[in-house]
This record gives structure tokens, C-alpha cells and sequence, in this order.
């Protein structure tokens, strides 16, 4: 099959981007999106010109390097799927295809296809783990988990942090990844001892680098891994209740 | 020189202990006064960034990735090993470890792997203790599964994303002592070079991907948590980026390199599509346990597997392993296939893989047990596919998947150069000539959280109260220089070829002559094409760019010229080895019914090489294996 592709090529953070038409010509539907794009490298190559930078790496949808805007789409057409695992057989023989970096405040871009998300990591250093030393965790069974509640916390753990939910949100906003993180640990009960802290810090880290959620839901339809809305509402419960007790505890009761 | 394993005097149960109360230690309030460089934050890495940050060191930690989250760790789908007994089957400590040496088919060193097996519980506690979601029983404790080549369930998992949570849990150790500034992060940050002085490790040399900026960092020791090399071959399992880099770089500097040989082909991946698939997938092995292997029984069979009768149908596992069938370890099952396709029985498109058919079991279990044991995996199947195994059979073929040669390490994980350790994939392991599964998670994480944190204190308790070599010292500059000329080298050769076109090539020398099953012949005529494929990568490839920017061609150029020596030594081990053993296994060497044949008299030592030059021979140093403890037996899977 043969598809265009229209690419957005900027040379470094600072300097202006444009989109650039590349052709895809006799390539395999079976390919998957980067295969396909692997191939307008080579050829890019061999003409002399600059590759296209993309990030990538597991190309098994788990490790959240991937990214693109696909068509307006973050991951492209289908639903609940990362880029890497996205095939050519979504596509028409004879498509057009518009490929762009993820648009949003918090994640700019390093070069062509390629942005930093390292904000992400910034949230997580707030609050995003439970303390505990190494060495110093009791016998594992001797904290039973209702499994209803260990379940919950693995819809939510299995955010893979790609950012196509700030990618997606109209406002740039990271509740979704901040929130799946946060209730992974709330929900248990090794993370009741920071519960409070925890949700206040990462949230307040998150609203310095990122926009604010308007309840649109973009973000859920956009998740690769279908991270549910629901935690957004768990994290804003906690986040008000957290308010109210840190006041407290530091002797300004409210 | 002599290897000096290190291993403690004493009973093998009381070895740790024994070694842990002897160790020099290093008190708190001194701990801050010694600076370690650790590169890699995957299970590994990142567990021990985060252990040595705690405990009050100085550390600068390096990855090229752009969160340590996204190490290859998180790849990993079916669990962790530990000797947990929870399911009262009959496991301990002695057996863990028991399996781990039988299963490595007696290539690793029995106190290294009776100390992870002793450490193996502690890592579930911290890991819960973390909040990993492990699954869980409706009585609310852990749960297990089991795994090929053990009778007992000990397997930890959370669903099929174990590396994924296992992997967050160490890299949220590590984000909160990066927020509470005692670990300093790199991110995009790849290490090019290891410095020494006087023979010993002082710091490392590190490129900025995104500004090509080359900077120069020294330390008290060194930590190579790197991961493994099985992109050598091209087409892995593993992520794209994983590389040899940084400890073939080690080893050009003095630390030995260990069994390059030794690696693991899984048997169930989904083979290639076309000639521009970039990598392969993994579909974990606990398939196995419902899908019967088959072919057709005649060489180049046209017919859709649908009209191929069962009298007409191999099921060569079966029929060759009666006791074990389809669950013959991962060795067997892999080689078993590609004899099937050397016979021209492969099937599929390009006749490259052979099916794994759940017919009988649905009909068997019904389909709705099928998928809830296995929907996820059908559901990855069918993604990239487009087919539907609930009614055509899957195809599968063996890929490369973990390396369990690497960097020489002693009991303490120190490689051969005195400062610099080595932990996880990278060095040469625990897991002998064959790693069993859900045990490569157990040990890096054991090596990161539980062994590297004391083994290093004894060294730097000998370096109190001295500073670190000044990056301005000479040999820094030196190093530096040589990265800057290798990176100006690439750029400058403005050849033909793409780095990916070379990368291929290699890929098929390695996986022919050094893949599933070697000879003297093949090994050799590998040996004389991978050089001359050097020479023609050095004249002829195109890197285009520049150096200031992000540039993966770049960044690939050097994992590519560092993959071909790499690619010989894996050579020149396999042939050195003659013998099969595990995933190892040389033609010349087996039964008459074709099955591993072992050497132990001449061949019951880890082959460690020292490097003297690209273009001359490495020397090899033999480590003896001695094992007090359990018997050398012929595994038979019949
Ligand atoms: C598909 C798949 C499934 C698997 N499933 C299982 C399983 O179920 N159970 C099991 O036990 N094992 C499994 N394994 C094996 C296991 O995942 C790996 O062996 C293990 O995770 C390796 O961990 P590591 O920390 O040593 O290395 P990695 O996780 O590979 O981390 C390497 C780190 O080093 C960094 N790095 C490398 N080179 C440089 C450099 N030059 N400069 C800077 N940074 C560098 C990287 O950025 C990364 O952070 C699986 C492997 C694969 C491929």
C-alpha cells in the first residue's frame, strides 16, 4: 500500500516547526505505524536527508516512550492502543496522514516528533511511592488486601506515563496520570500513612506544570491503557479531604 | 591473572551471613563523604540507586532513557520467583536454588545463587510493602503460578505486567530519594565511556542525547546496570535501545567478559512479518501449559492449518518428549522448531514458525476458561496479526530474549576492575547456560535492593576520607577525547549505508552460526564475516546530522560498531565450548538421540575473556565451578 504523510519537522526546542510531505510508497499493511516509519527513515537516509526523530522503544505498548499525534488522534485510530502497536491495516491505501508531536505546555519539544515529559517524573518525586527503607518491609501475607481493592489499584498501576492524556486534554491538563498514580496507592493499605500528604503534594506539583481540568473526559478516550475516570473523582475527594487534615494537623483547624 | 571468586569460607547457608558479618562497614555519618556513579535505573539500577541513596551515599544515577520508568524492565509479563512457600508445595531456600543450578545446566557458581535464592523472599515483602499490585487470593494474601522446568508454584505475578510493577515500585523508590535530593538524576543521559586510573574504576564518560553535550563525572565506584545484549542478533525481544554499550566499553578497559555465549532463544514469539520488522514480540510461555505444537507432517504443506487432518499433523514436542511434551524447558522447545523449519515444515506467509494450536483444550475447558487464562495474550495476538486464535492456531517461533553471559563478577559483584561492579542482566549472572523463568526479575532486583548495598561498603571502606579523582585530571581528558573522536568518526565517514542496514546484516550472521544451534564451521565462518562487515560499516555507512542535537542515528552508530566485537566474542565463546550445554548447543556435541550433550570434566567453568585489542585474540581465564552441594546430573525431559 502507499500513504503520505504530512510530518512536522522542528530542529530544536527553540527553533519554528513545519509539517513536510513524505511518501510512504509499497510498504506492507502488516507493518506496524513505526515499521512504516522505520522505512521513510531508511529512505530519507539514502537520499541524504535528516531523519525523522520519533520516540520508541518497547514497541510492545508498555513502556510509554511512544507518542505521535496520529490525525489529530494521540495514538492514532484505534482505540485503546499505543502507536508501537497500531498496524497500517488501519489505515486506506492512499492515505494522508497527518504526524505530529504531543501539543501541550507541559511536555516541549526536543526535536521533530520528540517532546519532554519529564514533569511527569517531577509529580512522581512529590509523593508518587510509599516510604519504606530497604530491608525495614514486614512479611508480605501479614497485610491481607481485599482483592476487590488490589485489583483497583492494578487498573490504576498500569498507567505506562506515554502523556496521550495531556495530549488529548483541550487544557493540557495531567489529572488522569497524576490520579492513577495517587489512587494506585491510596487504595491499598500500605499508602494510608501518607495518603494525605501524598495526594496534596503531587497534586499541587502537577498544577505547576500542567493546566486544569475542566471534566472534559478526552483524556480517558485517549488512554492506551483505558485508565478509568473514575480515579480523577478519588483523587478530587482526597485532595479536599487532605486540605482540610493537613490544616489540622499543623494546629489551623478549620 | 587468576580469577578470584571471593566466595566466603563455610556452609553454603551460612556463607551471606558469614560474609555480611566479616565485611568492612561504612558508618552513616561517613557515607556521604563517597560519591557512586550508578548507570541504568531498570529493576537493577534503579533498586540499587535507590538503596545506596538511602542509606546516606552520594549518587549521581545515568539513563538514556527519558524517565528511569521506562527501563526494559518494564517489559517483563510473566512474574518473579521467591521461595516463599505460601502454597505449602514443598519449596524452600535449598530448592530455589536447586532449580536455579539444574535449570543453568551447572554453569553458575553455587554460593552466588544460593544467596539470591535466600534473598528471594525479602524482595516480595518490599515490593508489597511498596504497594507493586501483586494478585491476590479472595482471602486477600498473595497468590502464585507456576513456571516451566519447576514442580512447584512459586511464581509472584501482577497479571501479565509483573516487569511493569515491579519496575515502577523501583522507580518510585528511586523518585523519592531523587526528590529528597540524596540521588541525583540523569535522564537522556548516555554513558559512553568508563574512566580508570592506576587500574582502577573513577567515573564515567556521558553524552547528552538531546544537546550531544559531553561531560565527564568521577566517583569513589562505579555501577554498570546496563541490561543484556540480545540486540546483537537484531531482531529480540527486547526494546530497541537495549545495548552492550556501556559494559563493552568496560570490558575494552580491563573488566572480563563472561560465557558471550550463553544466551536464551524463547520459543514462543510471533515471527517476523517482513523484511522491515524491527523487533518481535513475546507471547509468555505459560501458553504452553494449553496449546499442543504442531506441523504438517509433510515438508512444504500448502493447506490452511484448518484442513490438515490430525493423522497428517506432527506434534513433535509430543511425541519426541512423551513425559514433558509441550513444556520441555525453553531450550529444547526452541531448537526443537527450528529443526522443523530446516525441514522446510515451517508454516505461516514466510514459512517461518510453526503453530500453537488451542483447538483441543477449547474444546476440552470451553472457550470461556481459554480466555480468562489467556484473553490478554489473544487479544496482543490478534492485534498484530489480525488473526484470531480462538480459531486459527497461533504461529510462533523462537527470538532471542536474554543474554546470560555478561561482565565477570565476583561474590561481591565487582568485575574484574577494582571500583567497578556489575549488577542484573548485565553481568554474567546467576542463571549459568539457562535461566529459568520469572528468575531474572528475582535477581536483579536481589542484586539492587539486597547484595550491592553491603558488597560495595567493603570497598569503600579502604577510601575514607579521599576525594575522588578531579575530572580534570588527565584521564578524564583522555577519555573524553576518545569519545569525542569515535562520535566525530561516525559523522564523518558519510557512506552508503544506513546503521539499521548493518545492524540487519549482523543480525543474520549471529542468529545463523550462533543462535539456536552452533558449529565449529559456522562459528568460524561467522568469525571472518562479522570483521569484514566491521571494515565495511567503518567505510561505508551514513550517518547524517550532527553531534549538538538529538540524533538517533547517532546513538545507534556506537551500539552497532560496539554489537560486531561483541558479536565475535559471542563467537569465539560458542566455539571454545565444546560442549552443549543449555542454550548452548554445538551439532558435534549430543547423544545419539539428539539431545545436550554435556562435558563436565573439560567444560565445567565459566569462560571469562580478557580483551588485548580489536584485531587480536582476547585471553581466556577459566573459573572452575566446583559444586559441594549438589549432584551433576543429565537433565532428561522424556
Ligand atoms: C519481553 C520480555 C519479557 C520478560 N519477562 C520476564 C519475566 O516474566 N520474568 C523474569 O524474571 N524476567 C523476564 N524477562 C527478563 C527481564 O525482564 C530482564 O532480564 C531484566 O528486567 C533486566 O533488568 P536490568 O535492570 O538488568 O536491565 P534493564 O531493565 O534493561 O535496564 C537497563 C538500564 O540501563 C540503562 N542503560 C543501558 N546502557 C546505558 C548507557 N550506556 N548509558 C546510560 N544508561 C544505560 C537503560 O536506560 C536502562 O535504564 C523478560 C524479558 C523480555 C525481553
Amino acid at each position: 500500500m502507499n500513504v503520505s504523510l504530512k510530518v512536522w519537522r522542528q530542529d530544536g526546542p527553540a527553533a519554528a516547526g513545519e509539517f513536510t510531505m513524505y511518501e510512504a510508497t509499497d510498504i506492507s499493511s502488516e507493518m506496524s505505524f513505526l515499521e512504516m516509519l522505520d522505512v521513510v527513515n531508511e529512505e530519507l537516509i539514502a537520499r541524504g536527508e535528516v531523519p525523522i526523530e520519533f520516540d520508541h522503544d518497547c514497541r510492545e505498548g508498555i513502556c510509554g516512550m511512544c507518542s505521535l499525534m496520529i490525525d489529530g488522534i494521540p495514538h492514532g485510530p484505534q482505540r485503546s492502543t499505543a502507536t508501537c502497536q497500531l498496524h497500517m491495516r488501519k489505515f486506506k491505501d492512499g492515505a494522508v496522514i497527518t504526524v505530529e508531536p504531543w501539543r501541550a505546555a507541559g511536555f516541549p519539544i526536543v526535536r521533530d516528533l520528540v517532546v519532554d515529559r519529564s514533569a511527569f517524573d517531577r509529580i512522581i518525586e512529590a509523593g508518587g511511592f510509599i516510604s519504606v527503607a530497604t530491608g525495614s518491609a514486614p512479611e508480605a501475607n501479614l497485610i491481607p488486601v481485599p482483592r476487590e481493592a488490589a485489583e483497583a489499584a492494578m487498573d490504576a498501576a498500569s498507567c505506562i506515563g506515554c502523556g496521550a492524556c495531556v495530549a488529548a486534554c483541550p487544557n493540557g491538563a495531567a489529572q488522569l496520570f497524576t490520579a492513577a498514580k495517587i489512587t494506585q496507592l491510596n487504595l491499598l493499605p500500605q499508602g494510608q500513612p501518607e495518603r494525605w500528604s501524598r495526594t496534596v503534594n503531587m497534586v499541587d506539583t502537577m498544577e505547576e506544570y500542567f493546566g486544569s481540568c475542566t471534566n472534559i473526559g478526552e483524556c480517558a478516550s485517549a488512554c492506551p491503557q483505558d485508565i478509568s475516570l473514575d480515579f480523577i473523582a478519588l483523587m478530587n475527594r482526597d485532595y479536599a479531604r487532605g486540605m482540610v487534615r493537613q490544616r489540622r494537623l499543623t494546629g489551623q483547624r478549620s | 591473572m587468576t580469577l578470584d571468586s571471593k566466595v566466603p569460607e563455610g556452609a553454603l547457608a551460612d556463607k551471606w551471613e558469614g560474609y555480611r558479618f566479616d565485611m568492612k562497614l561504612v558508618a552513616p555519618t561517613n557515607r556521604r563523604k563517597f560519591k557512586i556513579i550508578v548507570i541504568g535505573t531498570g529493576l537493577a539500577g534503579g533498586s540499587a540507586a535507590a538503596t545506596l541513596g538511602e542509606l546516606g551515599y552520594d549518587v549521581d544515577v545515568f539513563t538514556y532513557h527519558d524517565s528511569p520508568r521506562r527501563a526494559h524492565s518494564i517489559a517483563a509479563q510473566g512474574g518473579i520467583n521467591a521461595a516463599k512457600n505460601y502454597r505449602g508445595d514443598g519449596d524452600s531456600i535449598f530448592r530455589l536454588f536447586y532449580d536455579t543450578i539444574k535449570g543453568g545446566d551447572y554453569r553458575s557458581r553455587e554460593a552466588n545463587v544460593y544467596r539470591l535464592a535466600e534473598v528471594s523472599n525479602e524482595i516480595i515483602d518490599q515490593c508489597t510493602a511498596q504497594g507493586v499490585p501483586f494478585g491476590r487470593e479472595y482471602g486477600g494474601l498473595l497468590d502464585n503460578r507456576s513456571f516451566g522446568g519447576v514442580q512447584v508454584s512459586r511464581t509472584f505475578y501482577a497479571r501479565g505486567q509483573t516487569g511493569q510493577q515491579l519496575q515502577l515500585g523501583v522507580y518510585s523508590a528511586l523518585a523519592r530519594q531523587v526528590g529528597l535530593g540524596s540521588v541525583k538524576l540523569h535522564t537522556r543521559a548516555e554513558m559512553l565511556e568508563v574512566v580508570l586510573k592506576t587500574g582502577q574504576a573513577v567515573g564515567v564518560v556521558v553524552r547528552d542525547l538531546t544537546t550531544g553535550e559531553i561531560s565527564t563525572h568521577s566517583a569513589h565506584a562505579v555501577v554498570l546496570a546496563t541490561g543484556g545484549y540480545s540486540n546483537a542478533y537484531y531482531l529480540s525481544t527486547n526494546a530497541m535501545a537495549c545495548n552492550g554499550t556501556a559494559v563493552w566499553r568496560a570490558y575494552r578497559k580491563g573488566a572480563q567478559f563472561a560465557n558471550a555465549s550463553f544466551t536464551q532463544i524463547h520459543p514462543t514469539c510471533i515471527p517476523a512479518s517482513d523484511e522491515f520488522q524491527s523487533k518481535l514480540t513475546l507471547m509468555s510461555e505459560s501458553l504452553r501449559n494449553d496449546g499442543r505444537i504442531w506441523v504438517p507432517e509433510k515438508a512444504e504443506d500448502p493447506r490452511p492449518a484448518g484442513q490438515i487432518p490430525d493423522a497428517e499433523r506432527d506434534y513433535y514436542l509430543e511425541r519426541r518428549y512423551p513425559s514433558f511434551g509441550n513444556l520441555v524447558p525453553r531450550d529444547v522447545a526452541s531448537r526443537a522448531a527450528k529443526q522443523q523449519i530446516d525441514q522446510n515444515k515451517g508454516v505461516g506467509p514466510l514459512h517461518n514458525g510453526v503453530y500453537l494450536d488451542f483447538h483441543d483444550s477449547i474444546e476440552r475447558l470451553g472457550r470461556d476458561v481459554i480466555e480468562a487464562r489467556y484473553g490478554n495474550l489473544f487479544e496482543m495476538y490478534q492485534r498484530i496479526t489480525d488473526e484470531n486464535p480462538y480459531e486459527t492456531p497461533m504461529r510462533i517461533y523462537p527470538a532471542p530474549h536474554y543474554t546470560m553471559g555478561g561482565l565477570w563478577v565476583d561474590y561481591e559483584l565487582m568485575t574484574t576492575v577494582p571500583g567497578l561492579y556489575s549488577i542484573g542482566e548485565a553481568n554474567f549472572s546467576d542463571h549459568g547456560a539457562n535461566r529459568l523463568g520469572a528468575s531474572a526479575l528475582m535477581q536483579g532486583l536481589a542484586d539492587g535492593y539486597f547484595v550491592l548495598p553491603y558488597t560495595i561498603a567493603n570497598y569503600l571502606a579502604g577510601y575514607l576520607n579521599t576525594d575522588p579523582v578531579s575530572t580534570d585530571d588527565p584521564v578524564f581528558h583522555e577519555a573524553e577525547r576518545e569519545v569525542t573522536d569515535r562520535l566525530n568518526r561516525f559523522l564523518g565517514i558519510n557512506g552508503s549505508r544506513s546503521v539499521d542496514w548493518f545492524h540487519r546484516e549482523l543480525g543474520k550472521i549471529l542468529i545463523e552460526h550462533c543462535g539456536m544451534a552452533r558449529n565449529a564451521s559456522g562459528l568460524e565462518k561467522a568469525l571472518s564475516e562479522i570483521p569484514a562487515l566491521r571494515e565495511e560499516f567503518y567505510q561505508d555507512v551514513r550517518v547524517l546530522g550532527e553531534n549538538e542535537t538529538l540524533n538517533q542515528s547517532l546513538e545507534k552508530a556506537g551500539r552497532v560498531a560496539d554489537f560486531f566485537e561483541m558479536g565475535e566474542l559471542m563467537c569465539r565463546d560458542a566455539l571454545h565450548r565444546e560442549e552443549s550445554c543449555g542454550g548452548h548447543f554445538r551439532e558435534e556435541y549430543q547423544t545419539e538421540d539428539g539431545e545436550a550433550l554435556r562435558r563436565d570434566e573439560e567444560f565445567a567453568h565459566v569462560a571469562s575473556w580478557e580483551w588485548t585489542g580489536t584485531d587480536t585474540e582476547p585471553n581466556l581465564h577459566k573459573e572452575e565451578l566446583e559444586f559441594e552441594n549438589v549432584e551433576l546430573t543429565t537433565r532428561s525431559y522424556k
